[in-house]
């Protein structure tokens, strides 16, 4: 079995065997389940370190291929392989999912073992996601992973858990549905299902503009871009924290991965097309988004719309490649986009959930999610509201986090294009900085506002393990990025001159 | 003579009597079991007559198949009768709606 | 020199920064403030060092790269160093400033619950200023400016249960995020004009920059190097307070008193000044961007120099103060007179930090009272801090001899030479802002030590001088506050101690035509003392004994007759209220409306739950159709069947 494999084969075989293990095991005390889970998440992620370590940094090709037939009747192919755009995103997978677990530890009461087994398997069908580079393995993956975190929200999940997790099945199946139906006439087109295949597929313009389109809305709903991200303050709020970390920190981003594995080499010239439009989705999300989150009350809900206008680089820098084309009609700046908008998406998925791990510290110990039922919590948890302010200023893009990284080269990248898209996409500075700490402020500072809050505990070991271990990587991605970009460099490149071939 | 019209002719008095018997009768479920088995006898009717004429004996061999089964489907119909009876007291047609919208 | 002190200078206080701030429990308080303080006193030992290597006529400036930051398109980010002689006087005087004050921390702070925190923040904060100055690309200096921000952030709300701190240190953060958005549009033009982010490989391109056109506005087109400049300027109005980014500065005064001298006084509030001292090559390609670095630097100070005559807060006059001296500074630099801003940034610093350790000292022996209305008469009980005080009220004026009269009268000289677009504006606005500066300085010097003691008999019964770790900072202090500028003068403005570091256009070299008429500091001094702006500060001085300790009433008659002025000065013309009520409160307004009407609304209303809601209304006419009797069904079943054969049969005909 190649190590992709595996990848995906731990985490869910491991999470058939919590599942199992659920019942009869519980002798004096000693919960079988969680320790199980535990190890089947440790073991994922040190067998994903040869990834890392193995890497080669030079080329764009696809490395740990697996290649099998599996379909033969339609060409479906057994076919994994990673670059060093998804190469990152299993490592982020596999590096949250043992935190997300020991934040669950003695948290969940509810069936816990069924809460570890659903986040394990989870967590092998999204390395499934980043690793197929078969179309249809992939949107086996991709619907597939839908299921569990159906079931963590509709079973784990607050009070309108059942509002939320239809919200957020209906949003993500119809855009999955349309996803479908592109894949089926690539595949016509190609006779194949492999991704490659359909990279190096000549396409009409009316085509690559129907399947960008297609895609675009499979894509843009996981993101989520404005206006299809009402789901996510919704599922947000009813997620259980692990729910939310992982939806944030991972599930966010198989959009933005689809994007760069699908639609831009793809549909070159419908992205090119749409291009304006893409940017002034992002652009929306980054105003719009940051405005809307000034005036939330509940925690959870600032976060979920500072999600929204994060990922809103993240697909500003993806696209644009077309408007730094259109300008200077030249190559420096797509690259540091695309660039940028990758290690957003990485820098995200530790920042978001490292606060939504913050905010369920929080709401493990008072049970609310509202803003005005705190104030004052740094007098009764310092080392807590220490790790608190770290996260809220790497979420404000502060230099020296990982959030500083992807936005400086996006904005960077941006003025490339147009003064504007610069100017407004740096608007975040304000707004970003304004929603979090005004947060802060409300929270953590402050005298101690009520009983329940001269009442709270500060951070168990447990907890400070968890928040500790985000936040070295959250220091480190912002220290250091070198690291990261250059695992992305090779892939970058070749997307940046794939994607200015026109298929026409 | 009795000719193969004949036979048709009853088979299909036999099927509209069970059909009207189905549509009208509003009361008694008891009532609509025995159309359903008149309706089973039409269509015997016809493949006995129609097996004759042919000279062909598969459609003899079907009204066997058929005979049998409408027997189960009747002694299953009452027993889903005698449970309907005790869960709603009543046997009566409009009274069981359940599957409306 | 080995490269390995540099990287000592700025990890020494970082590690103990984080020695202090995550093991402070262990180390405890006096471990403390041995391991930020002997760290801190390194570095300025080391700065020293690098200093005198750079005073040597044959040094060259040091430029190196430390790591790679990232590489991507091309472009090559990275963490390292440019220390040359502009960086060696920021070195010098921050590590200075930053050892006195946490020698005198040791004082201020002696009860505080947070001790271990505050030496943390404050060694973490002369980290994060020496990356800044020490910095030789954009991106270490766009890292620098946002750390400084951070720990100004997080020691102006250090009291964090006070709401008014923590609203201060919020509004402190935004405003500074504002300018870090000019800022960084200027970093990112001249990135995508030069195609680097290196100082020297920036610079070495120049002179292209101001051909090369753009047009922001369509129809307008403007030069570049103006565009980079003004967006550079942004992000130095904020740091260095100008108006109208000033807002912050004086409500930061919440934090301890410590961290208003060094952060909020004498250095980083100057690092916007250094950034245009540093970016020189840039500015003086720009004519526009000099003339508004010009007015807004001359206009701040005059007009934030009114405000100090009403404020009664002890640390507020002295802040008011700042932001009026940041003004001179800036104005300077609007100049092209560069090396007078950064001269005078060297003397403010001393000076300003010296009054904000004395506004400290005296803070605490009034047990935390800050109303200079409820002092007076303090001469008697604290000598070590009266003397100081007075040294550095008169440096701050400007009196002859005094370090502020070589940097100020200097400056003052410059911009009256200046040929620039509204130079002659400027040059009035800061003559009379020598005025202003007399009148706000003494009148808070004579409130304080002396006339009638205003305190209340329990405060004055337990007066008494500060200890000396808050008196020696003081006297250190007090030395280069007097004697810095007979010293510094000649090297530094008509010397060529500048010379690489700072890039004058010959066209307006403002300095060069003063140092024609220059020979020597006490000739300076003799010439100065005939000049306008030592008459006028002479007057300002005699003005404020007359109002302050002569007749007391004159000010308030002065106020009663000008009431609408004093308004406007104690509302501090409404800036507050224009930030609060049109732009914060607008920009919670414009977000509910988005969130209530387009995602409630229109989004989730109209669309998600529309849709949903449609699908609902269909069905609702459909299930009429299911009644739940078996008959309709068989009915429907026949009838159908019956239509299904008959349009099979009739088909064919």
């Amino acid at each position: 079995m190649g190590l992709l494999s595996l990848l995906i084969a731990l985490p869910i075989g491991g999470g058939l065997l919590v599942l199992a293990s659920s019942r009869g095991m519980k002798a004096g005390g000693f919960r079988a389940d969680r320790w199980l889970a535990l190890l089947a998440s440790l073991a994922t992620f040190v067998a994903s370190l040869p990834l890392w370590t193995g890497f080669d940094r030079t080329t764009w090709h696809m490395q740990f291929v697996e290649r099998q037939p599996w379909v033969p009747t339609f060409n479906v192919e057994y076919f994994l392989g990673v670059d060093g755009f998804s190469m990152p995103l299993i490592l982020l997978t596999t590096f949250l999912t043992p935190l997300v677990i020991i934040a669950g530890w003695e948290t969940v009461k509810l069936r816990p073992a069924q809460y570890f087994a659903a986040f394990l398997i989870l967590e092998g069908l999204m390395i499934g996601v980043f690793a197929a580079l078969d179309a249809f393995l992939f949107y086996v993956f991709w619907e597939a992973m839908l299921i569990p975190m159906f079931v963590i929200i509709g079973v784990w999940g607050g009070e309108r858990r059942i509002y939320a997790t239809v919200k957020f099945f209906l949003y993500t199946f119809l855009g999955s549905v349309l996803m479908l139906v592109a894949l089926i006439y690539l595949y016509l087109q190609a006779d194949s299902y492999s991704i490659l295949d359909f990279h190096s597929l000549p396409l009409s313009l009316a085509e690559q503009v129907w399947i960008f389109l297609a895609l675009l809305v499979a894509f843009a709903v996981k993101v989520p871009m404005w206006p299809v991200h009402t789901w996510l303050p919704d599922a947000h709020v009813e997620a259980p924290t692990g729910g939310s970390v992982i939806l944030a920190a991972i599930l966010l981003k198989v959009g933005g991965y689809g994007f760069i594995r699908f639609s831009l080499p793809v549909t070159p010239d419908a992205a090119g097309l749409l291009a304006p439009l893409m940017i002034a989705l992002s652009l929306v999300a980054v105003v719009y988004i940051g405005l809307v989150a000034l005036v939330q009350q509940d925690l959870k809900k600032l976060i979920a719309y500072s999600s929204v206008a994060h990922m809103g680089f993240v697909t500003l820098g993806i696209f644009l490649a077309w408007g730094i084309l259109s300008r200077t009609g030249e190559l420096p700046g797509v690259a540091m986009g695309i660039t940028g908008g990758m290690v957003q998406m990485v820098s995200h998925g530790f920042v978001s959930g490292a606060l939504f791990l913050c905010v369920g510290v929080l709401y493990d110990r008072m049970h609310t999610r509202e803003i005005a039922a705190y104030g004052g919590v740094a007098n009764t948890m310092p080392r807590f509201a220490a790790f608190m302010v770290l996260f809220a200023m790497a979420n404000s893009g502060l230099p020296g986090t990982s959030g500083f990284v992807g936005e400086f080269l996006v904005i960077l990248a941006s003025y490339q294009a147009s003064f504007w898209y610069a100017f407004l996409a740096a608007t975040t500075l304000v707004l970003g900085a304004a929603y979090t700490l005004w947060m802060v402020k409300r929270v953590v500072f402050g005298p101690v506002t009520n009983e329940r809050v001269a009442a709270l505990r500060d951070l168990n070991a447990r907890e400070f393990l968890v928040l500790g271990l985000v936040a070295a990587a959250v220091m480190l991605l912002g220290l250091w990025p070198a690291p990261l970009v250059d695992v992305l460099s090779a892939s970058v490149d070749n997307l940046a001159s794939h994607i200015i071939q026109s298929k026409l | 003579m009795i000719t193969l019209t004949h036979y048709m002719a009853l088979s299909a008095l036999l099927l509209a009597i069970s059909v009207a018997g189905i549509f009208i009768n509003r009361k008694n479920v008891i009532l609509l079991l025995m159309c359903v088995e008149l309706l089973l006898l039409a269509v015997n009717f016809n493949f006995i007559a129609l097996s004759r004429f042919m000279g062909d004996a598969t459609g003899q061999v079907f009204v066997f198949f058929i005979l049998t089964v409408a027997a189960a489907e009747s002694a299953i119909g009452l027993a889903i009768l005698v449970v309907i009876f005790r869960t709603r007291r009543s046997i009566n047609v409009q009274d069981l709606d359940v599957l409306r919208g | 020199m080995s490269s390995g002190i540099y990287l000592a200078i700025v990890l020494c206080p970082l590690a103990a920064a984080l020695l202090a701030g995550m093991a402070g429990r262990l180390i405890g308080r006096a471990g403390a403030h041995s391991v930020t303080i002997a760290a801190v006193g390194a570095s300025f030992a080391m700065s020293l060092m690098v200093l005198r290597e750079q005073l040597d006529p044959a040094a060259v400036p040091l430029n190196q790269e430390i790591y790679t930051w990232l590489v991507t398109d091309g472009v090559r980010m990275q963490v390292g160093f440019l220390v040359d002689r502009l960086t060696a006087l920021m070195m010098t005087v921050v590590t200075f400033v930053s050892l006195m004050v946490h020698i005198y921390t040791i004082g201020y702070m002696h009860d505080d619950p947070g001790y271990q925190r505050f030496f943390s923040h404050i060694s973490l904060f002369t980290f994060a200023m020496l990356m800044l100055v020490m910095s030789n690309n954009f991106m270490q200096l766009y890292f620098g400016w946002e750390a400084v921000g951070l720990v100004s952030y997080l020691l102006i709300g250090f009291w964090y249960k006070r709401p008014t701190a923590i609203f201060a240190n919020l509004k402190a953060f935004l405003v500074n995020r504002v300018g870090d958005f000019g800022l960084l549009l200027g970093i990112a033009t001249l990135l995508a004009y030069t195609g680097s982010l290196d100082y020297q490989e920036v610079f070495a391109q120049a002179a292209s920059l101001q051909g090369q056109q753009m047009e922001i506005f369509p129809g307008s087109p403007w030069s570049v190097a103006t565009i980079a400049c003004l967006g550079l300027f942004v992000g130095a109005m904020a740091k260095s307070a100008q108006m109208p980014l000033h807002v912050w500065l004086p409500d930061s005064m919440e934090g301890p008193t410590p961290i208003s001298a060094l952060i909020h006084a004498a250095t980083m509030v100057t690092a916007g000044v250094f950034l245009l001292a540093r970016m020189s090559p840039l500015f003086e390609l720009s004519q526009t961007a000099l003339s508004v670095v010009l007015v807004v630097g001359a206009t701040t100070a005059l007009l934030t120099g009114f405000i100090g005559i009403v404020q009664n807060d002890i640390k507020r006059v002295v802040a008011y103060s700042t932001l009026s001296q940041l003004g001179y500074m800036t104005a300077a630099l609007g100049a092209s007179a560069y090396a007078a801003g950064i001269f005078h940034l060297m003397t403010h610093a001393f000076f300003k930090a010296l009054l904000f350790l004395a506004a400290g000292s005296v803070i605490v022996a009034m047990h935390h009272e800050q109303d200079i209305r409820k002092m007076g008469g303090l001469r008697r009980y604290m000598p070590v801090t009266y003397w100081t005080s007075l040294m550095g009220s008169l440096a701050l004026i400007g009196f002859p001899g005094f370090s502020g009269f070589f940097s100020k009268d200097a400056l003052i000289e410059a911009v009256g030479l200046s040929e620039l677009p509204f130079a002659g504006f400027a040059y009035y606005c800061l003559m009379a802002g020598v005025l202003v500066t007399a009148v706000y300085s003494f009148r808070m010097f004579f409130l304080v030590f002396h006339g009638k003691e205003r305190m209340d008999e329990e405060t004055r019964h337990h007066l008494h001088e500060s200890p000396w770790v808050i008196t020696v900072p003081l006297v250190l202090l007090a030395i280069p506050s007097v004697a810095i500028g007979w010293l510094a003068i000649e090297p530094l403005l008509f010397g060529s101690y500048f010379d690489g570091a700072i890039v004058v256009n010959e066209d307006h070299n403002v300095l060069a035509e003063l140092g024609r008429e220059f020979h020597g500091s006490g000739q300076f001094v003799l010439h100065g003392m005939l000049g306008w702006p030592v008459l006028l500060s002479m007057f300002g001085v005699g003005l404020a004994w007359y109002a302050y300790l002569r007749n007391p009433a004159f000010p308030e008659n002065v106020r009663r007759r000008l009431a609408s002025v004093h308004a406007l000065l104690v509302n501090k013309y409404y800036l507050d209220d224009l930030n609060d009520k049109v732009i914060a409160r607008g920009a919670r307004g414009l977000g509910s409306l988005f969130w209530k009407i387009g995602d409630a609304l229109l989004i989730d209303g109209a669309m998600v739950n529309g849709s949903a809601r449609t699908l609902g209304w269909i069905a609702g006419y459909m299930r009429r159709g299911q009644t739940g009797y078996l008959y309709h069904y068989a009915f429907a079943m026949i009838v159908s069947l019956a239509a299904l054969l008959a349009w099979i049969i009739f088909r064919g005909s």
